[in-house]
């Protein structure tokens, strides 16, 4: 390896807190040996949950039930407004209602080979197991899963997998089950149990005596920065897909709470475990604001192509048949449309790249459902995917029922986020990282329905126990906000803030995250090679430079300032970019969906090196523009043979 | 296109709010309506002036946070659409846009067209829910729900809580609101034990927050993204009237 990375390499990072021994018991003996703190004195202990999404919310719920005393924030007005309510396809679960030969066993198994043999087998296998009380316990909240005539719950199939144990509730399952973690999340703030900090963003991770033991955050709209203590600190905070600017993430998504945390001492591993998801609305013009996802489940009854002919660009009713190339279909027959999402994007890039994509500027490809309505009828298709139908024609302005829709990949999930160990637990004892916001389930590639399972499986199951066992463990000396690391947190937190504000440049916040995101698409995006992300990191410095010396913040910081808000997190973006540049530049094999040119079978399939890259790669921030340290975590197979990913 | 936009300006709660005028000229047909907000806002940066404060997030439709009355209509002109999902071609070039934020004596305003609508969080918090603590639940096939009690609740729970339906209502009413979630939460069977304290609960709350009563002239159905069906409140009032007649609440 080339120490012209810069970077350097530090001691190999062990995962602790993993049980060994038989695979199918090592949770249940984890549960077992985790010390727990007795009924009547966890309402001593203060806990902080920062992010209500499925993580989060389930987890401030479940803790505040098991009677800790919770102090959740977060940055939207409302708990219930948390991205994952924009998660449309489903829940998976290892039930085999459909007696179609699914189990733990499978479920554990497909997770482990869609991530391309990058994650971790306890974790994942842990939550195969989890998966099936999560349904137990949102059907019982009341969350209307769809269902057969008998009243028994439906199920269909999601990429990468031949059996269908995905749970939905119509094209709006993420919404039906963050409704049922705020609904659960609610009963506990009405019950006095959790308090509830809205319009409120965590602005730093205070850490006193190599132990989490608050955040700074500032009130959106007084623009009051203060000190909340407590005796541990839960992160769920999301992904960091809008570095790329262009994601379906939300708006105001961001990286922030965890690159504080990083830059506090928490590792971050596997940055360029980047998900780019195959059906996605392409962009129409330079003043897009984000890109919306289609579905993966419409991969059931669609069928994606583009015509034979590079540069053909008559209407797609007029293309016959046989001038059309069905090409996932051709290229991978047992899997079809339904091949994971990376292989579905890399495949939709190179037909684009061949001159065949449709629509304009040639960057989108045909999902047709002509078969389908045929096949079903419309009224069957309406119900089954109507509301994506109806909000692809109010975007586009086209009808999918008789034009096929137009889709290209954006990214859409990031696997990587801050390392955590079998417990959660991050590398700053007490910082526990939950959901999408950490790094540990799936490897360098997400199956379909799997983000809902991970953050419910989090927050309702993993964290509460092995959060108790923390706080039996460790004795915690008291502290309060004169504490003087609490101060010192705090006063770098207003003086960033003030610093943005005094800039008072030439360049609006958005023009440089724009810039940053292009810049990240182009080098780092479905395909990435060493050249590339050479000039990515150079500019990505330059940048950062840049935006301290142009940006222009109106307003104060003492009052609801959208702006501030914005710079305050692009920020941060811009340093997270250069990390995760670096680390695509490191690993110089192809896994999941970090695609190296130079790592690639003759087909043009993404070639793993085992030998050298079977490890989580765990930075350890050094400073801003400064080269991190690696720590390695060996990822051991004994259950799953490693093997090249095939889906043919 | 070229746009006038009269956008509803106010610093703060308790400042003095005016409608004042923008000229946008290069507005493309394809943008989104916050999108065209967003050019607006850009240009407000670098002309020195303060921008635009609007809630907003996932920009699809689903979380419902953003919301703005437009020319009159909460969400503006097109039915079963969200201010996000809005498009600038159901405009024309040469228009007048008026940009408001609800208006609702129970939705104060924050700055500009951002309102507080921690009301409705309230309302949830008085009884929508199931009190099903985790690890509780019994498998979940041993709850068998007819479908068409399932796409009953499901249609009902699809409510995004953005509260257009309060900003469209001649009475500031926001039954519409409570009746999706009673109305999710009492047909399932999962939802029984606590169907009376929960419609009580809910409807006390929602009178304690300040917002009106339902006189059905239907603006809130009209004005839904999600088309939550004026039926829902006719439940509501026959969940609340048998509630109030029963000893179970």
């Amino acid at each position: 390896m080339s120490d012209t990375f810069g970077y350097t390499l530090g001691e190999e990072l062990v995962d602790k807190a993993a049980p060994d021994g038989p695979i199918e018991t090592r949770w249940s003996r984890r549960k077992f040996t985790a010390k727990l703190v007795n009924p009547a004195n966890r309402r001593k202990h203060k806990v902080i949950v920062v992010g209500t999404g499925l993580a989060g919310g389930s987890a401030g719920a479940t803790l505040a039930e098991q009677g800790y005393h919770v102090i959740q924030f977060c940055f939207q007005d409302s708990p219930r407004r948390a991205h994952s309510i924009a998660a449309q396809g489903g829940i998976n679960a290892a039930k085999n209602y459909r007696n179609d030969g699914d189990s733990v066993r499978r479920l554990f198994y497909d997770t482990i080979k869609g991530g391309d043999f990058r994650a971790r087998e306890s974790n994942v296998h842990r939550l195969a197991e989890v998966s099936v009380q999560i349904i137990d316990q949102c059907v019982a909240q009341g969350v209307p899963f769809a269902r057969e005539y008998s009243g028994l719950l439906d199920t269909r199939s999601f990429g990468g997998v031949q059996v269908q144990r995905t749970f939905y509730a119509r094209g709006q399952t993420g919404q039906q089950l963050l409704l049922g973690a705020y609904q659960a999340l609610s009963r506990q703030i009405d019950a006095g149990n959790v308090e509830m900090h809205a319009r409120t963003e965590m602005l730093d991770l205070i850490v006193i005596d190599g132990r989490a033991r608050g955040i700074i955050a500032r009130d959106l709209v007084t623009g009051e920065v203060s000190t909340y203590m407590a005796d541990a600190v839960v992160l769920a905070t999301g992904g960091y897909g809008n570095v790329f600017y262009l994601s379906t993430n939300a708006k105001n998504s961001n990286a922030s709470a965890i690159w504080r945390a990083h830059k506090r001492g928490a590792y971050l591993a596997n940055p360029c475990y980047t998900q780019i998801h195959p059906t996605c609305i392409p962009r129409s013009g330079d003043y897009q604001s984000k890109l919306t996802l289609m579905s993966e489940s419409l991969r059931n009854d669609g069928r994606i192509w583009v015509p034979k002919n590079a540069g053909d660009t008559r209407s797609p009713d007029l293309i016959p048949e046989d001038e059309r190339d069905y090409y996932l279909e051709r290229i991978y027959p047992a899997f079809g449309n339904l091949v994971p999402r990376d292989i579905a994007s890399r495949a939709a890039k190179n037909v684009c790249d061949e001159g065949r994509g449709v629509g304009p500027g040639g960057l989108g490809v045909y999902l047709d459902f002509a078969d389908a309505i045929r096949r079903l009828g419309e009224d069957k298709v309406r119900e089954k995917y109507g509301n994506l139908f109806d909000m692809y024609q109010r975007i586009t302005g086209e009808n999918p029922y008789k034009v096929p829709m137009r889709i290209y990949p954006a990214i859409h999930y990031t696997m990587g986020g801050l390392w955590v160990d079998y417990d959660l637990q991050s590398t700053i004892p007490g910082c526990f990282v939950i959901g999408e916001a950490n790094f540990s389930d799936h490897g360098a590639n997400r199956l379909g329905a799997s983000a809902l399972m991970q953050g419910l499986a989090d927050g309702y199951f993993v964290l509460p126990p092995m959060l108790g066992n923390y706080l039996a463990s460790n004795k915690l000396a008291p502290v309060d906000a004169s504490a003087p690391e609490a101060v010192a947190a705090h006063t770098e937190s207003t003086e960033r803030l003030a610093k943005l504000l005094a800039v008072n440049g030439d360049r609006t916040p958005d023009s440089f995250h724009r810039e940053l995101g292009e810049l990240i698409w182009d080098n780092c995006g479905m395909a990435r090679t060493d050249a590339g992300l050479r000039k990515a990191l150079g500019r990505i410095a330059e940048l950062r430079e840049e935006f301290w010396t142009r940006v222009k913040v109106p307003g104060t910081g003492a009052e609801l300032n959208q702006s501030l808000e914005k710079a305050n997190r692009i920020a941060d973006f811009i340093e997270f970019g250069e990390l995760l540049c670096l680390d695509a530049l490191h690993r110089t094999e192809s896994c999941g969906g970090h695609f190296r040119e130079e790592s690639q079978t003759p087909d043009g399939e993404a070639l793993r090196d085992d030998d050298n890259f079977a490890y989580a790669a765990a930075w350890e921030f050094t400073g801003v523009g400064s080269p991190p340290v690696l720590h390695k975590e060996n990822l051991q197979f004994d259950e799953v043979h490693l093997a090249q990913r095939s889906y043919a | 296109m070229k746009l006038t936009l009269r956008i509803w300006r106010q610093n703060g709660p308790d400042a003095k709010g005016t409608l004042v005028d923008y000229q946008l000229d290069d507005v493309s047909p394809d943008m989104s309506f916050l999108e065209m907000l967003d050019v607006l806002n850009e240009k407000l940066i670098l002309d020195g002036d303060i921008p635009v404060t609007f809630d907003h997030d996932c920009r699809e439709g689903i979380c419902g946070a953003c919301g703005m009355v437009v020319n009159g209509a909460p969400h503006g002109p097109q039915t079963l659409t969200t201010t996000c999902q809005l498009h600038m071609r159901s405009f024309s070039d040469g228009d007048t846009i008026v940009i408001e934020p609800w208006r609702s004596g129970a939705f104060p305003v924050i700055k500009d067209l951002m309102v507080d609508r921690s009301a409705f969080d309230r309302i949830i918090q008085a009884g929508g829910y199931v009190s099903v603590s985790t690890g509780s639940a019994p498998e979940a096939n041993s709850t068998l729900v007819p479908k068409p009690d399932a796409d009953l609740a499901f249609e009902n729970a699809e409510c995004i809580g953005c509260g257009a339906c309060v900003a469209a209502c001649p009475n500031g009413s926001s039954m519409l609101f409570v009746s999706a979630k009673v109305t999710h939460l009492n047909v399932l069977p999962q939802g029984q034990p606590e169907r009376e304290s929960r419609v009580v609960s809910m409807v006390e709350q929602m009178d304690a927050e300040g917002f009106g009563g339902c006189t059905n002239t239907g603006e809130c159905t009209n004005a839904c993204p999600k088309g939550i069906p004026q039926a829902s409140i006719a439940r509501l009032n026959k969940e609340y009237l048998r509630a109030s007649l029963s000893r179970r609440r």
